[in-house]
């Protein structure tokens, strides 16, 4: 009895799983677009209390910046390393993801708390408000991702993601690009573009 | 990989297993369309007691049946409900029911994940309606604590300075969890028909129900993600005290409107585009003719999803967006009129010279194209700004939007239930109670809804518990109230056909001589749908010769069709989101609120991961 | 479902390690540039159109090559683009109701 053959026919030829994460992240755009536009709307509405110019700091998210990008790097070549059954670095790969994200968690975890320490809370003003709700759900997603990829990680070490399994990882990655994609908006668009005047060095 | 021996029953067996555990961890398409309409009809009948309740209370002039704060409960609850709770898990029940089998496939192509939709969706609608009994916990000094801020709950006045109760919290905290319950089923659906359809069957080979559902699934994926960020905004100034719509900190409360309408359009075209497609395929039938330009009617469906998504602002004419956001707005929603008409000519041309049957199907059919009509004409009319400033926020709106809901969907779901029962349950509804439940029922409704026109035009606003005598009102209320109660009696009428019908005879595969997939088989099909998955060669496989390959299907499958075993986790994680919704009801009590949403998070945690891991093929 | 139909990789372009480093290096030298042209007083008046583009740069490179969308079915690229645009647009309608423009 062929299971594998009655079971997978598709009108694609295309895996379901895949059409389905595309069309979540398709949803996730309009989640963040909502997210970033109300940011955008309220930029320099706040009546009292640190904004943007005061209390942002660049250099740092610079680097919580590249390191994002660079766990995409390390992504990739986790599932590189997974279709061409490559146990070792494909561990290697899949941790690294995981350490770079978890990284970025520290770097915004800092921030957080500086910016609390410096008079910006979460209810303090519409840019309090605003930001830490936007970069706080791009956080949790980055969050969910490492602990996803941290699954993974284990399921390997049990031996149980060998490259039939590749897909499992093709789809996390696809989730953990995205985010890292959201982060290069957020960085643009909440630190880079600034209503503020910007230092006279 | 072969897979390995695993616990569940590769049974050939035609009949699905039976016992109460078998329906709760059921990922049988066809078993969790009937749970969504037998829990979404109960959702309408609830929905349909609190509008007679709020007829009676406007049936004359200064009564007092009911307190002006029950009042408002009342048509909040009343448009939620039937939003919801009733008309899109109504059309749940049809997507789970019938598409799988239109396109010829064996099931969604996440079982399980169709089955956490259906559990969430029970769940969140028993969470939102546990408000009107919850008035105890948190020592109100009432019973009930539902939601009264409206349908649409708008800022301000859900800000927790002027809802200080746990009222909104209800609404809020219900329709983010009835939201994700309808993400889920989105990308299902969408990976479902893009996947799962069986050879032959193109795109354009696909039945107009699947087709209007598809687009309506597209709806659903990119707009619920805009009031879900809503909806966490007003969450978030209501617990911990942000400032989205906090005015004197510089939030502006439109910002709830427009996020509120960019999802809420899309939305009415998320409630009316299934029926639109349910008579697609019940006036063809029954007129012996196919649907009058298929292909133009498959366009205008896709339109009208696409340009849905630019005229929200219609709903805030009146709120000073300006004349260029007035002007464009005004425009894009006279436009959307157009693939509208379109398919209200090509319905009317597929009539038109066929050898029509009245049965109840066809005439709730007939009844939506009319009455959807003379809804979309007081739309046509609320687009235009000028008039639509006197129009906003009266009666007339009122009568606008029931006509395209009930006069509309109401109508074709039940066109639906007329077509589609004997392939769900195996026997017809009966005939004469049928006809007799549709005059009924068209009566009612446009005795109900018709004056609503008038009593909008002389002023009546909406929202008002009561009205003066000397205000003119008084007839058109009267006449309202009167076809509310026909109306009731109209669905009393069907409810007994429901009971009345089951010892009717047995319908056979095709009763009505219909053209699509689900026809093919059985009625009801068995547990596997089809014994052999056909190949599909006409767009009307079963009307045309050659249309459907073997045809007839065989009487037995020719091998062991494997059958997926159910699961038990998708309803754990429903339990799990519900519970950290209590969890976030209690958020005025910092330690217990936490407790439970973190228990709430763990259970769905767990629930994840033993989904993710058992044994599972399709 | 524990198969993975290998259709979609058979015989199709992919992109190798090299590449990736290459994307991962030109993705790090545009986020210098971004951060540069940030701090030059010279380049404020354009900052915000400068930027979008720097930034679109970064996004297309990340989602056509390592989320592989440049080398897969056309399906997915059409499921992710059509939500993209309507964000977009929303993101774009919102900012002119509320005059931010």
């Amino acid at each position: 009895m062929s299971h594998a053959a009655v079971a997978h026919h598709t009108s694609t030829g295309l895996d379901s799983r895949k059409i389905a994460f595309w069309t979540f992240i398709g949803s996730e755009c309009l989640l963040f677009g909502s997210l970033i536009a109300t940011y955008l709307v309220y930029e320099g509405r706040s009546v009292s209390g640190p904004t943007t110019h005061e209390i942002l700091n660049i250099p740092l998210t610079s680097i919580s910046t590249f390191d994002l990008l660079m766990s995409s790097l390390a992504m990739v070549l986790a599932l590189a390393a997974v279709q061409r059954g490559d146990k070792v670095w494909g561990r290697v790969w899949l941790g690294m993801t995981a350490l770079l994200g978890a990284i970025f968690l520290g770097f915004q975890a800092y921030e957080f708390q500086h910016f609390v320490h410096e008079g910006l809370g979460f209810t303090t003003n519409l840019f309090g408000s605003s930001f830490f709700t936007l970069t706080g759900f791009h956080g949790a997603h980055v969050f969910v991702g490492v602990i996803w990829l941290l699954t993974l990680l284990v399921r390997s070490l049990q031996g149980k993601l060998g490259p039939e399994k590749a897909l499992n990882v093709e789809i996390a990655g696809l989730y953990w690009h995205f985010v890292d994609v959201v982060w290069i908006v957020i960085f643009t668009v909440v630190y880079l573009i600034q209503t503020t005047p910007l230092p006279t060095t | 990989m072969a897979t390995t021996a695993m616990p569940h029953s590769t049974t050939a067996g035609p009949t699905a297993p039976t016992g109460l555990w078998s329906w709760i961890t059921t990922t049988d398409h066809k078993r969790i369309g009937v749970m969504y309409g037998v829990t979404a009809f109960v959702f309408f009948l609830i929905g349909g007691l609190e509008a007679l309740i709020i007829r009676l209370q406007l049936g004359a002039p200064g009564n007092s049946i009911v307190s002006a704060e029950h009042y408002n409960q009342l048509f909040t609850m009343h448009g939620t409900t039937m939003v919801f709770l009733a008309i899109m898990p109504l059309s749940a029940a049809f997507f789970n029911f019938v598409i799988p089998l239109q396109i010829g496939a064996r099931d969604v192509a996440f079982p399980r994940l169709n089955a956490f939709s259906y559990w969430v969706f029970l769940l969140g609608g028993l969470f939102m309606n546990a408000s009107f009994l919850a008035g105890p916990l948190f020592g109100t000094g009432t019973l009930s604590v539902a939601p009264d801020a409206g349908w649409f709950g708008y800022a301000n006045l859900t800000s927790p300075q002027f809802s200080p109760g746990p009222n909104i919290d209800f609404w809020v905290l219900g329709l983010q969890i009835l939201g994700i319950a309808s993400l889920a089923a989105g990308f299902n659906f969408i990976t479902t028909i893009i996947n799962l359809r069986a050879p032959g069957m193109r795109l354009m080979r696909m039945p107009v129900f699947t087709w209007m559902s598809f687009v309506t699934q597209f709806l659903i994926v990119t707009a619920f993600p805009v009031i879900t960020i809503g909806l966490v905004f007003l969450m978030f100034d209501r617990v911990f005290g942000t400032n989205f719509y906090r005015v004197s900190a510089g939030g502006d409360v439109l910002l709830w409107q427009h996020l509120f309408w960019l999802f809420g359009h899309p939305e009415v075209y998320i409630l009316i585009l299934p029926a639109m497609g349910i008579v697609s395929e019940v006036l063809p039938t029954f007129s012996r003719k196919p649907l009058f330009g298929y292909a133009v009617v498959v366009y205008s469906g896709v339109l009208i999803g696409v340009v849905g998504w630019g005229v929200w602002a219609h709903h805030m004419f009146a709120t000073g967006l300006g004349p260029i956001a007035d002007s464009v707005f005004s425009a894009s929603t006279m436009l959307i009129a157009v693939p509208t008409g379109v398919k209200i000519f090509n319905w009317i041309a597929t009539m038109w010279g066929g050898r029509l049957e009245f049965r109840p199907a066809m005439l709730f059919a007939i009844g939506f194209i009319a009455q959807f009509i003379i809804g979309g004409l007081s739309g046509v009319m609320h687009a235009s700004p000028p008039a639509d400033l006197q129009q906003t926020d009266t009666y007339f709106v009122v009568a606008h939007f029931h006509y395209v809901l009930v006069g509309g969907a109401v109508f074709g779901l039940f066109a639906g239930f007329y077509y589609w029962w004997p392939k769900v349950f195996g026997h017809t509804l009966r005939d004469g109670l049928g006809k007799l439940h549709f005059w009924l029922m068209f009566v009612g409704v446009n005795l109900t809804f018709f004056p609503m026109h008038f009593s909008g035009l002389l002023g009546m606003p909406r929202r008002i518990y009561t009205y003066g005598a000397d205000l003119g009102l008084n007839t058109f209320n009267l006449l309202s109230t009167a076809g509310a109660l026909l109306t009731g009696v109209a669905v009393l009428v069907f409810v007994i056909n429901m009971f009345l019908s089951r010892r009717g005879p047995p319908a056979g595969p095709n009763p009505w001589n219909a053209a699509t997939l689900e026809w093919a088989t059985d009625s009801p099909p068995p547990v596997y749908n089809f014994t052999v998955i056909p190949t599909v060669h006409d767009l009307l496989p079963l009307w045309r010769k050659g249309g459907m390959e073997p045809s007839p299907l065989p009487a037995t499958p020719p091998a062991p069709i494997h059958v997926p075993p159910g699961s038990v986790w998708p309803l754990c994680a429903a339990i799990g989101i519900i519970t950290m919704g209590v969890g976030a009801l209690m958020h005025h009590h910092l330690v217990p609120s936490l407790a439970t949403a973190l228990v709430g998070l763990a259970v769905l945690v767990v629930s994840i991961y033993q989904w993710a891991f058992e044994p599972f093929e399709v | 479902m524990s198969e993975h139909t290998d259709v979609q990789h058979a015989g199709e372009a992919h992109a190798s390690t090299k590449t990736y480093l290459v994307i991962a290096a030109i993705l790090t030298v545009i986020t210098i540039v971004e951060v540069g042209v940030f701090y030059m007083p010279a380049m404020h008046a354009i900052l915000p159109p400068t930027l979008v583009i720097l930034s679109a740069a970064k996004f297309t490179l990340v989602v056509g090559f390592y989320m592989h969308l440049k080398y897969d079915h056309n399906l997915f690229r059409a499921v992710f683009v059509l939500p993209l645009m309507i964000a977009m647009a929303v993101i774009v309608g919102l900012l002119f109701l509320f005059r931010v423009f």
